[in-house]
């Protein structure tokens, strides 16, 4: 089996294997409306990951989603070439949030493959739910000595 | 040797027999050919969708079609009637000119009508019950009356924010943003209702809300100097009568630009110093960051200085549509487990599109709707920028709420016996907000349901200070006398 098929395996595993349960990560609003979401580690998934590596994983989203919202020069430039081009641009053209959600669908994707199936778990991408939590689903667990 | 690697790990927790074969529409080509539904046919707010998902508005759209009548007629007549002599006369950059700011302001009108304002999807059907449970816990709750009104307390850059639960979309509602009782939508940094556009005005849509109300002021104002050239030269050679009696259109464009000018100016100066200070009308309105309400109160979200928070709302990353419209409805069932380890089931999700039943909170919402429909009078309240003002949001009930509440005590005690009666009555918590959106105890120093202009403009007072705040506020004002 490729890595696709057994990733979309994965997926219909969502649909037939048993859901233990949900966890929901919240939003994260102390630095105000940029989307960020809390690193605090749920006590749900501590019989199942390893905390530091839960962490890391919301970090480098909270960085990433930093990333899209970043005021810049280049954020900038955009949004004015975008005003003069009556924003037709970015009928051929993706905007810079745009590009940097594809990377953190790619990044999740690869999380769930890596690190998060082989325990059971599955992130789902916080688009998917408004960018309101980040959605961890625990499937039943019935390997012998657990 | 992929095929080995990735199969290891998985032996650790054996699930239960998985079949993919069965899932892959290509096994099956034949059976259940229902029709895939797009999201926009089930979504859940009061919105309007045109061309398949692509355009989306508010349901009363018939204020939008006078604006656009408006704009088409007079600039119309200006370039059929007007432009011809004055190219002649003075210049043909005259028409020139106008052209560009009627695309624009058209562009930007269309823009500002046609997308996504920034809505909050609803939560589903499982983050809801984690809320109810997380909810429980806090409160200690029993079964019986339902517990007092849901807010969680953040700080933002040393500013003490409450979130409030919203009752409709089942969510605690980011910092700034707010529920519009016309489109029945938690909207991301709720500007107002703008009725003139068909549409909220938030996150995604404001600055080309801006750029129209600043270019429409340019239009107007250059509609309306050029007609009184015109005018004025004609009359040199004819005399005004019959100056009159070969443009009679002119008279009517320096009329409508007459009228407009003072709300659409006053307007867009009023939001030009909300951009700078980095406010929303609603934040404005209700004084939140006002240094009145305390010595320590400033803006959180400020940038510092004016020209990054033009910078910021103007030419800042536009973010994406949360509500995937055109994307198609999946319906999810995964199968759930008796409890085990005193983990927490929840009940199988549904299709998108029948997002109740799940929990008892959304079965009581047809009742909900049935009741809302039966009071017409409350979703036109103030019609116009109604949503600008607290009372378009959907409060909570105010028990707690400082931003709504009145120096005077007596009102919040109206409101917790309201309160009282409501729970006692076993009706769901939404009920109050129909009821508690005419009166709030903010909005009426006295108490007493008062008619639309009265209410806004006993608010509107306090809030205004400078003339040109007070010039904008009276133009919402005449807007929500419409």
């Amino acid at each position: 089996m490729s890595l696709e098929e057994w990733t979309h395996s994965l997926q219909d595993m969502r649909q037939q294997a048993a859901i233990a349960a949900k966890v929901f990560i919240q939003r994260d609003y102390t630095n105000g409306t940029v989307c960020q979401f809390q690193t605090k580690f749920p006590s749900e998934l501590e019989t199942r990951i390893d905390k530091q590596q839960f962490e890391e994983t919301v970090r480098t989203l909270n960085n990433l989603y930093a990333e899209a919202e970043k005021l810049g020069g280049s954020s900038y430039l955009e949004g004015c070439l975008a005003c003069l081009t009556a924003y037709t641009i970015f009928l051929c053209m993706e905007t810079h949030y745009e590009k940097v959600l594809k990377k953190i669908a790619k990044f999740i994707q690869e999380q769930n493959d890596k690190i998060y199936a082989p325990r059971g778990l599955l992130l789902t991408d916080p688009i998917e739910r408004g960018l309101r939590v980040v959605e961890v689903t625990i499937f039943e667990d019935r390997s012998l000595g657990r | 040797m992929l095929q080995l690697g990735v199969a290891e790990p998985m032996r650790e927790c054996e699930y239960s027999q998985i079949s993919t074969r069965s899932s892959t529409p290509m096994e099956t080509p034949y059976k259940k050919r229902t029709p895939k539904k797009r999201k926009w046919q089930a979504f859940p707010g009061r919105n309007k969708f045109y061309c398949n998902g692509r355009i989306m508005m508010a349901r009363q759209t018939g204020v939008f079609y006078l604006t656009l009548v408006l704009i088409l007629i007079t600039s119309g007549l200006f370039f059929t009637f007007d432009c011809p002599f004055l190219s002649v006369q003075l210049t043909p950059a005259i028409p020139v000119i106008g052209g560009v700011l009627f695309v624009f302001v058209l562009g930007t009108l269309f823009r500002t009508s046609f997308s996504d304002p920034g809505v909050l999807p609803r939560a589903t059907p499982d983050e809801a019950a984690d809320l109810e449970r997380q909810i429980d816990v806090a409160n200690g709750s029993s079964s019986g009356y339902r517990p007092p009104p849901r807010t969680k307390e953040v700080v933002i850059n040393g500013q003490t924010v409450k979130l409030k639960y919203c009752f409709t979309c089942k969510i605690f509602r980011p910092p700034r943003a707010s529920h519009c009782s016309l489109c029945d939508n938690c909207v991301e940094r709720f500007d107002h209702h703008c009725p003139w556009v068909g549409n909220c005005v938030g996150k995604r849509n404001y600055r080309f809300f801006y750029m129209f109300i600043l270019s429409l002021s340019f239009l107007t104002i250059f509609i309306f100097a050029f007609v009184i050239t015109h005018v004025i030269l004609r009359s040199h050679r004819q005399g005004f009568l019959n100056t009159l009696k070969d443009t009679p259109a002119s008279v009517l464009e320096v009329v409508v630009c007459f009228f407009s000018v003072w709300s659409i100016v006053g307007l867009s100066g009023f939001h030009t110093y909300l951009i700078s200070s980095n406010q929303t009308t609603n934040e404005d309105i209700k004084g939140s960051w006002s240094s009145k309400r305390g010595k320590d109160n400033y803006n959180p979200y400020s940038h510092g200085n004016i020209f990054t928070n033009c910078c910021a709302a103007l030419c800042g990353p536009l973010p994406p549509s949360l509500i995937d419209r055109r994307g198609f409805v999946q319906s999810d069932t995964p199968q759930p487990t008796p409890p085990t380890n005193g983990i927490t089931m929840y009940g199988s999700t549904q299709s998108q599109s029948h997002m109740a039943a799940a929990t008892p909170l959304m079965q009581s919402e047809p009742v909900i709707l049935t009741d809302e429909a039966s009071l017409p009078g409350r979703t036109s309240l103030g019609g116009p920028c109604s949503g600008a003002l607290p009372l378009g949001g959907q409060p909570t009930p105010p028990t707690s709420t400082p931003n709504l509440s009145c120096d005077n005590g007596m009102l919040p005690t109206r409101n917790d016996h309201s309160e009282a009666h409501h729970h006692m009555d076993g009706v769901h918590h939404h009920f109050l907000t129909p009821e508690e959106a005419p009166s709030p105890p903010g909005m009426l120093p006295c108490g007493s349901p008062l008619g639309h202009s009265h209410t806004i403009q006993g608010f509107y007072n306090p809030a205004s200070q400078d003339s040109l705040h007070e010039d904008s506020v009276r133009g919402l004002v005449k807007l929500s006398s419409v």
